[in-house]
């Protein structure tokens, strides 16, 4: 076969490879991602679907139970609030009045966090302005 | 001493900004001298950036409080060490280093090529004066560092507890001279395709600049998933954390441009390829800086708002479409001066392998940057979880371990059954071997982990038996002893064997991943002294609460260390005490709360206990539970506030020491439960051993060769002296 036909053939087949896996990327990316919301998005939440609430945890509001953690997480600008019930690690920094995100789902009136997905915010980007000397 | 620092800042601007300028006007006038002026310019921005940069470090280390940054970030009960390093802990200062270092390295590469490349270093130090003068611009309009207060406070805020870890503390100068190393290839591909010079000088002169950058980058990584190990409580080291993400994907495209520029250096191909790569990589790790600090995704690390998005974005856009416009203009000139001459060659294994990296690169660009994705195409924000990227992450990084193994001993141009049978039978014959065995120790009920020990043992299998007909072959010339003739074999090869332990270290490292993540056990539970716990083959038994005050180094109070002694047994034999701590700083924020109640408050830091050892860690947390105080913190509270005012502030200082120390007496008599985290992970200790051998064999490709005239001279004196002894014997 001409040689720079054969290159050619060679460059469709692995660019069809790429694209292939290129959409297959996409596609499980969507299927596979959780919605983000934030307490005053979570009235309209489905049950047995799970969503990454982000907020600010509830001044006054975190009680450890003998299962793991009660708190509740409000809206960044607002008062919109949920309670979430959650087990598992529950990262150094995580505070009242501080941001977070967890991944819940609706159980009855409240939410359920979903094991280990606490996380907040970096210690790195903590400001002077909520630790004001 | 503000107002020094700020002048030195202007006057750096000045002179990028004057640089640029004769950069390009010599380089289009071919004038030398203007050009030679734009260089002097380099040399002018390094030195008043360091400037810039000692002046802020000094007023860290005095404790200025009038400087805004050092009252929001340290204090005089900071511990030294951490105030000398607190400087980059503020946005302000972390800007400074970056500055502080591209110029740096801006001016040593510009002192370096002085004699060489005179068509393209002119262009590449107005890239480089260009990043200065952009960053410059930043610290004096946006963030700046020299801002004083007009009231200075009489205590700083002090350095965030969670980042006093001497890991935390030097990430972010590896991180920041990965990135600004970086920098250098980058300006000079630009100027190399600006003036159509697209051989392999421009490489060769910025190579070791790369690897040092590809080195730098790699630990900074590290250390910050060293630190996650270490402080944050969770027991993890990887979370695919988008500022994790920020750091990994310039390293990821860089390792695919030190691995392809070996193919334009040796045959004259893939120069596209090699200037796109090095493109990439200098706008990633623009865009690493700008995931960090512009807070443009919802993270950890990138909450809240920023000045910095705007002037990040311009940038990176401007970079990209210039980058895409030089490679498109150029690409005439960019042709290949060899074609692939087969599959089976090393030249396709390399281009396999940079394949490998740039869809690895891909993925994680994807998944960090989904959430506006999915904002744009869906209107509603989406994210994905360690799942979905692990789903893609470890098969990839699985292929490309095995091809750090395949690459540097398959045969260029053309491999031969017989070329493959004399290089790879032996390491294919330990992988065997490793797969077998491991199978019937139970490894399979993991499969891609035991994918993994199995490209490992195949890698070390390649590595050595390398490193063995070299010394072997050494030997026969030159007699020497084994262990000279291994030392002698790497010190004359260093780039060579240098590669084969940067490639033995990552297949530890990822051996020691695969281990520690699929056969991992973890537990949560709450326990009262004298309840105990499996996890694993252990059993951890809680004996007693343990609490103290820990004083400053002026014998103020710095923080109340709350804990647990544990005993831990594995398999009936008793292994002694773990004592894992939470430590209490006091909230700086006094504002409504009262004088016991702001230590419990504040940031609160677990201290874990490990256990580390070559087959497992055990490791163990704490989070007390202060419950049961919380009467006597508010009664102290009120009884302080009545006092407010009445007391000496020395009497209160004792009263208020008094009263904290019964505080801590009492959680110790009433024994409450606590919450704890066992965990016990299976060669953790193999990652950072696997970093070193990395770090080993990326300092030994870094090393300067001794001086190839002076090895000529020196082997052309060995043959004389071996002719004359021959002539001797001869005689004799």
């Amino acid at each position: 076969m001409d040689p720079s036909r054969k290159r050619k053939i060679r460059l469709g087949a692995a660019l069809s490879v790429a694209v292939l896996l290129a959409a297959a990327l996409v596609y499980t990316s969507f299927s596979a991602s959780s919605e983000t919301r934030t307490p005053s998005e979570l009235d309209t939440a489905r049950a047995g679907v799970s969503y990454q609430l982000t907020g600010k945890v509830v001044e006054d509001s975190v009680e450890r139970t003998e299962q793991g953690l009660d708190f509740e997480v409000r809206d960044r600008e607002g008062a919109a609030a949920v309670p979430v019930s959650y087990q598992g690690v529950v990262p150094d920094p995580f505070r009242e009045g501080r941001e977070v995100i967890v991944t819940v789902q609706r159980q009855g009136g409240g939410f359920v966090g979903e094991r280990d997905t606490l996380i907040t915010k970096c210690p790195s980007k903590f400001t002077t302005d909520e630790q004001p000397s | 001493m503000a107002e020094v620092g700020r002048a030195a800042l202007i006057l750096a601007l000045g002179v990028a900004v004057y640089g640029i300028g004769a950069s390009l006007y010599g380089a289009r006038t071919g004038r030398s001298d203007i050009v030679a002026s734009g260089r002097r310019a380099a040399y002018a921005l390094a030195l008043l950036s360091v400037v810039a940069f000692v002046i802020l470090e000094a007023a860290f280390l005095r404790s200025d409080l009038t400087f805004a940054v050092v009252a929001g970030h340290s204090s005089t009960t900071t511990p030294t060490f951490y105030q000398a390093t607190a400087v980059w802990s503020s946005q302000e200062g972390s800007l400074l280093l970056w500055l502080t270092l591209l110029s740096l390295w801006s001016a040593l590469v510009l002192f370096l090529t002085r004699r060489q490349l005179r068509d393209v270093a002119p262009y590449a130090t107005a890239v480089l004066l260009g990043l200065g003068a952009f960053f410059a611009g930043l610290l004096i309009f946006l963030e700046s560092p020299f801002d004083v207060l007009a009231s200075p406070p009489t205590e700083g805020a002090g350095l965030n507890p969670l980042l006093r870890s001497p890991s935390m503390m030097t990430h972010p100068p590896m991180l920041y001279s990965g990135y600004t190393l970086f920098a250098i290839p980058f300006a000079f591909a630009v100027g190399a395709l600006v003036v159509r010079r697209v051989d392999a000088e421009w490489i060769r002169a910025t190579r070791r600049f790369a690897l040092a950058a590809w080195l730098f980058l790699g630990i900074g990584v590290l250390l910050g998933a060293r630190w996650s190990y270490a402080e944050l409580g969770w027991g993890g080291y990887w979370a695919w954390d988008p500022v994790e993400n920020a750091s990994l994907m310039p390293w990821l495209i860089g390792t695919a441009f030190i691995h392809s520029i070996m193919i334009q250096e040796k045959r004259g191909m893939l120069k596209v390829w090699n200037a796109s790569l090095i493109l990439a990589t200098g706008v990633l790790c623009l865009l690493g800086t700008f995931l960090v600090r512009s807070g443009i995704l919802d993270s950890i690390h990138a909450f809240g708002a920023s000045t910095l998005g705007g002037p990040f974005l311009v940038l990176i856009g401007a970079m990209t479409l210039g980058s895409v416009a030089l490679v498109v203009s150029r690409r005439d000139t960019l042709r290949s001066e060899h074609r692939l001459d087969a599959l089976l060659s090393r030249e396709s294994i390399f281009l396999l392998n940079n394949l490998v990296l740039v869809a690895l690169c891909f993925v994680v660009f994807w998944g960090t940057f989904f959430p506006l994705i999915a904002e744009a195409v869906t209107g509603q924000r989406a994210a994905l979880g360690p799942p979905w990227f692990d789903r893609y992450a470890v098969p990839l990084t699985l292929l490309l371990v095995l091809l750090s193994g395949v690459g540097p001993l398959i045969a260029w141009r053309r491999a031969t059954a017989a070329n493959a049978r004399r290089s790879f039978a032996i390491p294919a014959a330990v992988a065997v071997l490793a797969a077998v065995a491991l199978a019937a120790a139970g490894a399979g009920s993991a499969l891609l982990a035991l994918g993994m020990f199995v490209a490992g043992a195949f890698v070390a299998g390649t590595v050595f038996q390398e490193l063995w007909r070299g010394t072997v072959a050494r030997r026969a010339m030159t007699g020497e002893a084994p262990h000279l003739a291994v030392v002698r074999l790497i010190g004359r090869n260093r780039r060579r064997y240098g590669g084969y332990l940067v490639h033995l270290g990552m297949a530890v490292l990822f051996v020691g991943v695969a281990a520690s993540s699929s056969f991992q056990d973890a537990t949560d539970v709450r326990l009262s002294p004298g309840q105990q716990a499996e996890v694993g083959d252990y059993t951890v038994r809680y004996t007693e609460p343990t609490a103290r005050l820990v004083a400053t180094r002026e014998a103020g109070l710095e923080f109340i260390e709350l804990g647990a002694r544990l005993d831990v047994w594995r398999d009936g034999e008793a292994l002694g005490a773990m004592n894992p701590t939470r430590g209490y700083y006091p909230s700086q924020d006094l504002a409504g709360l009262g004088a016991i109640g702001r230590f419990f408050e504040g940031e609160s830091v677990s201290e874990i206990a490990l256990d580390a050892g070559t087959q497992r860690d055990l490791w163990l947390a704490v989070q007390p539970d202060i419950g049961a105080l919380e009467p006597v913190i508010q009664e102290g509270d009120a009884v302080f506030a009545q006092a407010a005012g009445g007391l000496s502030p020395q009497f209160e200082a004792v009263a208020l020491a008094q009263t904290l120390r019964g505080l801590v007496d009492r959680y110790a008599s009433q024994a409450p439960p606590a919450q704890f985290r066992l965990l016990t992970s299976p060669m953790v200790t193999w990652i950072w051993v696997g970093a070193l051998v990395v770090f080993a064999g990326g300092l030994i490709c870094l090393w300067p060769a001794p001086d190839a005239a002076r090895r000529r001279a020196t082997a052309g004196l060995a043959v004389r002296v071996a002719r004359d002894l021959g002539r001797v014997r001869a005689r004799t």
